[in-house]
């Protein structure tokens, strides 16, 4: 499925928002528009593929150095211009998230990728935090890296439902050769062990997604399609907005008292710990 | 991986300190040593290398053997030597003997 | 008359490095001030290690310890890099987070409480894959919400270093502390070869290594604040003085047109040369201890 990688990201870019042309001064791989949500405008963000980039680590829809700090640019932009709005004011940021790494080359070491990366991430969140409904439609890859770079400090995330997408922190074929086991064994564990597999169904058992969604074709959106999804962002932006600032929400769902208990006994443990002079 | 327990009903002294001493890194592992809630000693482990049964029992009576504290020891291991497990347990010693 | 002893430097440092995570959050603090939280006697391990055959540890590699630095309220939460190559676990990722959130609600409450993180990490624990994951978001979520109130310090002492997504949690400290020794990178040099090829990074050059991702690089190019010899008391003097300046009244990651400019003057047509970027990017106030 390797030339689905930033494909679908796009073409959900085009039928959310009717446009898929980087803006001036963006690079290539940096699709930023202003867009109608319901009866509001949202600003819409994706990563798509170059095969022109000046980076050569960044052909294939890696996320580095220009596109972190355009999407930090562009989402600055937007809370600067909405600083004194009331929080329902405040304009809706989404994220449309097909992005096959990180950008693994010399170049983005040397210059800092780590740093640029947080900058895109403390973009993200600072929206988050200023009072923006920050939504994140999976429609693709979203793997370690590029998804904490473009998506993961999102209030909601919406993924799709089909073997196309895959939320991970690193490739099969990588992570078998890292942990020295064969891809087959690896599968294998991703069926006992939720938080390893692949299968974007065994994702949503851990509690960190709004809502998954079903496209039939997910290069060629049909139009009830898109108007379903269309109605998830709404919802997950009033729910956004219902919520707290903060990322609470993932630890708190139903799911998560499930699969998350690790999680729990830690919080619990630390506050009731913490107090105690 | 393997859980084994072991029992040591004779060894009696009250203990009132704890201890926690190593890391569970590769050839290593980690020691917490408090006082056992009821009589005698307990023994917890926990271990990555199977079939070392009887290598555990016998480190375990030889520490045993010189130390008569009624404690809890747990054992998180991965791959460490009798020589270390005795090392780690006497280094766990010496902090409640403080 | 007795000739004086010169007594060199190196018979009185006493290592950081060679220090355990316990050992070296608890050197941070003022005697007698601090204490563990949800230490290895509490036993939350991590629940997905064993069932892989893979023995957990009893706090799950990362350590917290609370109390005072240089007089002020603060929390240390160490990784410990010897186990699992410090890697983030659904357990040690919490553990981080939680302390962070407690510092903010103190924080906010007023009682400013910084925070200090010791990053020895590879980055997400591939055992816990997504969990791993999502911790470090929530990580980086924590420490923004921190830092409007209280300073954000990331240690990278080295031997591990600082890699994958934890690297994005020192972008988005406060202050950064690293010694030589130290390396700060998104992806270390094995990965890259792996992904792109041994041109793009031969992970055998050790140079090349610490030109690209040592301390004095990521120093003398303005993305780390203080360099610090190996020794535990410079590392508690460099901490405090953090503690003491603060909130900073920017943080780097807000400076986005900054960046944005200096990438884009970038001549990517061959290799930067790391010297030549330093000197670029220079920050006057970039400090070596």
């Amino acid at each position: 499925m390797k030339e689905q990688i930033g494909l679908r990201g796009k073409a959900w870019f085009k039928a959310l928002t009717g446009s898929d042309t980087p803006k001036n001064g963006d690079p290539n791989s940096v699709l930023a528009t202003t867009a109608a949500v319901g009866n509001e405008s949202a600003l819409f963000l994706c990563v798509v593929p170059d095969k022109d980039s000046r980076f050569p680590c960044v052909r294939d829809g890696q996320v580095g150095l220009e596109e972190a700090f355009a999407l930090a640019s562009h989402i600055r932009a937007a809370i600067a211009e909405d600083h004194d709005k009331p929080r329902e004011a405040k304009r809706p940021i989404i994220a449309i998230v097909d992005v096959k790494s990180q950008a693994y080359g010399r170049r983005e070491e040397t210059a800092g990728i780590f740093f640029a990366a947080a900058t895109s991430a403390d973009a993200y969140a600072s929206a988050r935090m200023a009072g923006h409904p920050v939504i994140s439609l999976v429609a693709g890859h979203a793997f370690s890296g590029g998804f904490l770079t473009h998506g993961y400090q999102a209030n909601r995330i919406l993924a799709f439902d089909d073997d196309g997408i895959v939320i991970h922190a690193m490739h099969k074929e990588a992570a078998a050769r890292i942990t020295r086991r064969s891809v087959a064994e690896l599968e294998k564990l991703g069926h006992e062990i939720a938080p390893m597999s692949y299968d974007v169904r065994d994702y949503a058992k851990l509690g960190l997604l709004f809502k998954l969604l079903h496209a039939d074709d997910p290069q060629h959106p049909a139009s009830n399609e898109v108007a379903e999804v269309r109605k998830a962002i709404r919802e997950a932006i009033a729910d956004a907005r219902r919520g707290k600032l903060d990322l609470s929400n993932r630890w708190e769902s139903d799911a998560a008292k499930e699969t998350r208990k690790g999680t729990l006994a830690v919080r619990a443990a630390l506050e009731a710990q913490w107090f105690n002079e | 991986m393997e859980k084994i327990e072991f029992n040591y009903p004779e060894a009696k002294r009250l203990i009132t300190k704890r201890a926690h001493v190593g890391v569970v890194g590769s050839g290593d592992m980690e020691v917490l040593l408090e006082p056992n809630s009821g009589e005698g000693a307990r023994v917890f482990i926990t271990t990555s290398v199977n079939g070392f049964g009887d290598a555990w029992k016998a480190v375990f009576n030889r520490f045993f053997s010189k130390f008569d504290g009624a404690v809890r020891i747990h054992i998180n291991d991965a791959g460490a030597t009798p020589g270390s497990v005795l090392l780690r347990l006497e280094q766990a010693v010496e902090v409640i003997e403080q | 008359m007795n000739a004086p002893t010169i007594i060199p430097d190196f018979v009185n440092r006493r290592s950081f490095i060679e220090l355990d995570a316990r050992a070296r959050a608890q050197s941070l603090f003022d005697e007698g001030t601090w204490k563990e939280l949800a230490g290895p006697f509490d036993r939350i391990e991590s629940p997905w290690l064993a069932k892989q055959g893979i023995t957990p540890q009893s706090d799950d590699g990362c350590i917290v310890i609370k109390g005072k630095i240089g007089g002020s309220p603060a929390v240390a939460i160490a990784f410990e890099g010897a186990f699992q190559g410090g890697s983030v676990g659904e357990v040690s990722g919490a553990k981080m987070t939680a302390a962070l959130d407690l510092a903010t609600k103190d924080s906010r409450a007023g009682r400013p409480t910084a925070a200090v993180l010791l990053l020895e990490t590879g980055g997400v624990r591939l055992q816990e894959a997504n969990l791993g994951l999502a911790a470090v978001a929530e990580i980086i979520s924590s420490a923004l919400a921190l830092r409007q109130h209280a300073p954000v310090i990331t240690i990278v002492a080295g031997t591990v270093g600082c890699f994958g997504g934890m690297s994005l949690v020192a972008g988005v400290s406060s202050y950064t502390i690293m010694t030589r020794e130290a390396r700060l990178g998104l992806n270390g040099p094995e990965v890259i070869e792996q992904e792109s090829g041994i041109d793009e990074f031969d992970s055998s050059d050790r140079t090349l290594i610490w030109a690209i991702h040592g301390g004095e690089q990521r120093v003398g190019m303005g993305l780390a604040d203080s360099l610090v010899e190996d020794d535990a008391g410079e590392m508690t003097s460099a901490v405090c003085d953090c503690v003491r300046k603060g909130v900073p009244e920017k943080h780097r990651t807000e400076q986005v047109e900054l960046y944005r400019a200096r990438i884009a003057a970038l001549d990517t047509s061959s290799q930067i040369d790391p010297a030549t970027l330093r000197q670029q990017w220079a920050d006057p106030q970039g400090g070596v201890r």
